[in-house]
């Protein structure tokens, strides 16, 4: 007899067999899924967290995945030795008040032992991967955590959700698994590890309307603050100890905002009055940039920018 | 381009709307990219810096169409070995939302790989749109996306008939090839595919009505996406509930911080995503665990990080509490409703993926819910001819090949057919060796082929 057979006379179940698919909740369902699978596949599972919007909506996904439980796996931050003041302090609480455990591979110690040199344009995103791959590889993680979303470039936009990484931590972006059903497939040989993005399907909106819905805090700098800015290629650039104008960049006071909370050496502000959580939602709601153009020298260098630093093992 | 002036805007559906999946599937040069960059493009969802680029890049080839000279196709064409070559390799994801819904586009591009791109696409969409050149009309590739789609069980086939400018807007044209498509859909046993005539490059029925056919009555193709219920609520509707146990969050000594240990001390629960079905508290339910007779219990308590609920469906992620103290694990099934049987031998079609051809004999590891179990594959009995649709003799299975194989596993999985239930039916075959995704597989039944 066929397993159809078998179950051809079965009465329908008791009840309606379908909940509304509103969209933050089928989001949340599914990277509910993704955080089980891999922590429940995996030996030794760390998640990259930044204090940056995304890792902090990440980080707040799997709180709920292992409710009561504490998030079982340590967090990871590359640290360019460039980030904002205020987001490490974030960082540090979110860490604290969730009673996890931090590790931090700095940039800065490689910089200061010569294992890598400042680049001439001094930005330190494309200097992380060395640490990140070192860090993995001494802490013998095998599988990491990433809160990169596929509505941010062309090339995230063909990622898997489980993203195969050899010990050069790299991608190979024609050579990937096809993903089926909700079923992933963790299998990696020794040495390898894997990338798993929980919220690859989440948009820039998506992720605003769970802050607000959730009541998610974020560093203070993702919120309309007057700083004192001066441009460059075209974008606000805050005043810092890691971003000095040159004697010809104006610095003037605005109220800005971050839309994302990378380098202060490669990430720019938004002029905006957005001071809350509704706010922002409005305004990105009504933006016509997207995040990274809006925001990011590192990947205006090319169009293919993205794309280069993830084969290399970049996030 | 001649349009009726319906605004849309780059929305937010999150606010209210609901998540709809669909996958786009066509032959080569029929027009897939410039559809789905017409799609995000009339729907807003393309911003000013990615317009830009399009245009400088557009301007640079000397494209000259419609659209102001913008070659649409770009907007998705995402890796530089694409955009080099001006075709694209891999399934791309993208997103954009209307007032009514949020939309995840999986964009399958449909040469060489198109089997496993078109099976990945589909294997997750509430719907699938098929491309098809007005001027080609229904070709061999397009019957075999078809008969992908039929065994796939996608709730949705939407046939787009592209390049309808190119025909001179004919309805006679159209009309033929809706009469083909709905000829060789009905064949393959899907019912209600939907044919509309567009024009990816002028925007016609994309997401704008055009004027230009005034004899179809039909919705747009945005239209379309917008109102066609969800897989939960057509293939999905009414399956049992079925509910693969993920992890057991058991957390003694690792409570988060801020609870009450004394109100945790004993607190087990079955965490995991409900993949058919519902559940409320106080149902009876079976657990389904490898090797033992099934035991019945019923549901003291759903639970989620925001508080109990009185029923969970699917999709819902959940942690399930027991009357019962069961020792349950990891791949194992908490299930409402008769009782499947577990098999350890069954028949199943597979997907092939992988470049190794697939021979009886061959040892593997076989992903059936949250369960992976050892396995070998007892015969190759048939391989499927995806023009004919029919099944004939064979002993291997190659790339992109669609066959019937005998599977034996370690410990007997509770498999259903995919027929009627897809979550329950679906498997992943993986290389031990290599740990290689092999073939997406779909059970036939219980039993050998
Ligand atoms: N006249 C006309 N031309 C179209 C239409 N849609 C697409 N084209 C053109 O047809 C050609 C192929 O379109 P693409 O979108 O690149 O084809 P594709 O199917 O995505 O091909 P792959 O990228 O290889 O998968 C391009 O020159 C398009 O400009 C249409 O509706 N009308």
């Amino acid at each position: 007899m066929t397993v159809t057979q078998e179950l051809a006379n079965a009465p329908a179940g008791p009840h309606p067999t379908t909940a509304p698919r509103q969209v933050l909740d089928a989001l949340e369902a599914e990277s509910i899924h993704i955080l089980r699978e891999v922590v429940a596949e995996f030996d030794r599972p760390a998640m990259l967290f930044s204090g940056g919007k995304d890792s902090v909506v990440m980080l707040h996904l799997a709180a709920k995945a292992f409710w009561p439980g504490r998030v079982p796996f340590p967090l990871l931050h590359v640290d360019t030795g460039h980030n904002f003041p205020e987001v490490l302090e974030f960082r540090d609480q979110t860490v604290e008040r969730l009673g996890l455990r931090l590790e931090v591979a700095s940039v800065q110690d490689y910089i200061d032992s010569g294992e890598l040199s400042e680049r001439a344009d001094g930005t330190r995103n494309p200097l992380q991967t060395t640490p990140l791959l070192d860090a993995i590889a001494g802490h013998r993680f095998d599988a990491v955590f990433g809160g990169g979303r596929r509505d941010e470039d062309k090339a995230r936009a063909k990622e898997r959700i489980l993203s195969l990484r050899d010990e050069f931590g790299q991608w190979d972006p024609r050579n990937q698994r096809p993903e089926l059903w909700n079923l992933y497939n963790g299998r990696h040989p020794v040495g390898h590890h894997v990338r798993a993005f929980p919220i690859s399907n989440w948009t820039e909106l998506d992720i605003w309307r769970y802050i607000e819905r959730e009541a998610i805090a974020l560093p203070g700098i993702y919120y309309a603050h007057e700083r004192e800015v001066f441009t460059r290629d075209g974008m606000w650039r805050a005043v810092g100890e890691f971003s000095e104008p040159t004697a010809a960049e104006e610095v003037v006071r605005r109220t800005v905002r971050y839309r994302t909370v990378g380098d202060m050496s490669c990430t720019g502000a938004v002029l905006s009055d957005a001071g809350t959580v509704t706010d922002v939602v409005a305004e990105v709601a009504a933006s016509t940039l997207t995040e990274r153009g809006a925001t990011r020298a590192d990947d205006r260098i090319s169009e293919a920018a993205m794309e280069d630093r993830k084969k290399d093992g970049y996030f | 381009m001649s349009t009726t002036t319906l605004e849309y805007r780059a929305a937010d559906a999150a606010a209210t709307g609901t998540l709809f999946r669909f996958a786009t599937a066509g032959s080569v040069d029929d027009g897939k990219s410039t559809l789905v960059g017409r799609l995000l493009h009339d729907s807003k969802a393309i911003l000013a810096d990615q317009l830009e680029a399009v245009a400088r890049t557009s301007t640079e080839r000397g494209f000259g169409g419609g659209a102001g000279g913008l070659d649409l196709a770009l907007l998705t064409d995402g890796l530089r070995a694409e955009r080099e070559q001006g075709i694209t390799i891999d399934v791309a994801y993208r997103y954009f939302a209307t007032d009514r819904r949020s939309f995840i586009l999986a964009d399958c591009p449909g040469h060489v790989q198109y089997t496993r791109n078109t099976v990945t696409g589909a294997s997750t969409a509430d719907a699938v749109v098929v491309l098809v050149d007005a001027r080609k009309g229904v070709l061999e590739q397009t019957r075999r996306h078809l008969s992908v789609l039929s065994l796939l069980r996608t709730a949705h086939v939407v046939v787009a008939v592209n390049k309808i400018d190119l025909v001179g807007y004919a309805r006679q044209v159209f009309e033929e090839i809706e009469a083909d498509v709905l000829g060789a859909a009905a064949g393959l046993g899907i019912d209600g595919a939907r044919v509309v005539p567009v024009s990816a490059l002028v925007g016609d029925n994309i997401v704008l009505r055009s004027d230009l056919t005034p004899w179809y009555t039909g919705p747009t193709l945005l239209e379309l996406l917008e109102t066609l219920p969800t897989q939960e609520e057509t293939t999905d509707a009414d399956l049992p509930f079925r509910f693969p146990v993920q992890t057991v969050l058991r957390p003694q000594g690792a409570l988060a911080p801020g609870l009450d240990a004394d109100a945790f001390r004993d607190y087990r629960a079955y965490a995991g995503q409900v993949a058919s079905g519902s559940i409320s508290v106080g149902d009876d339910v079976t657990v389904l665990t490898a090797g033992q007779e099934p035991r019945t219990t019923t549901i003291a308590g759903i639970d989620t990080a925001d508080g109990p609920l009185p029923a969970a469906a699917a999709p819902a992620s959940v942690a399930l509490r027991l009357a019962d103290e069961f020792d349950i694990s990891r791949g194992d099934t908490i299930l409402a409703g008769p009782v499947p049987a577990a098999h350890r031998e069954f028949t199943a079609r597979l997907c092939w993926l992988s470049d190794t051809p697939l021979r009886a004999g061959t040892r593997v590891l076989v992903k059936h819910g949250t369960a992976t179990t050892r396995g070998i594959v007892t015969a190759v009995t048939g391989r499927l001819d995806l023009d004919s649709f029919a099944t004939g003799p064979a002993d291997t299975l190659g790339l992109n090949d669609i066959g019937t194989v005998g599977l034996k596993v370690s410990a007997p999985l509770p498999v259903e057919a995919y027929a009627a239930n897809r979550r329950a039916g679906a498997l992943l075959v993986i290389g031990p060796q290599d740990g290689n995704t092999l073939a997406a597989g779909l059970v036939v039944g219980g039993g050998t082929p």
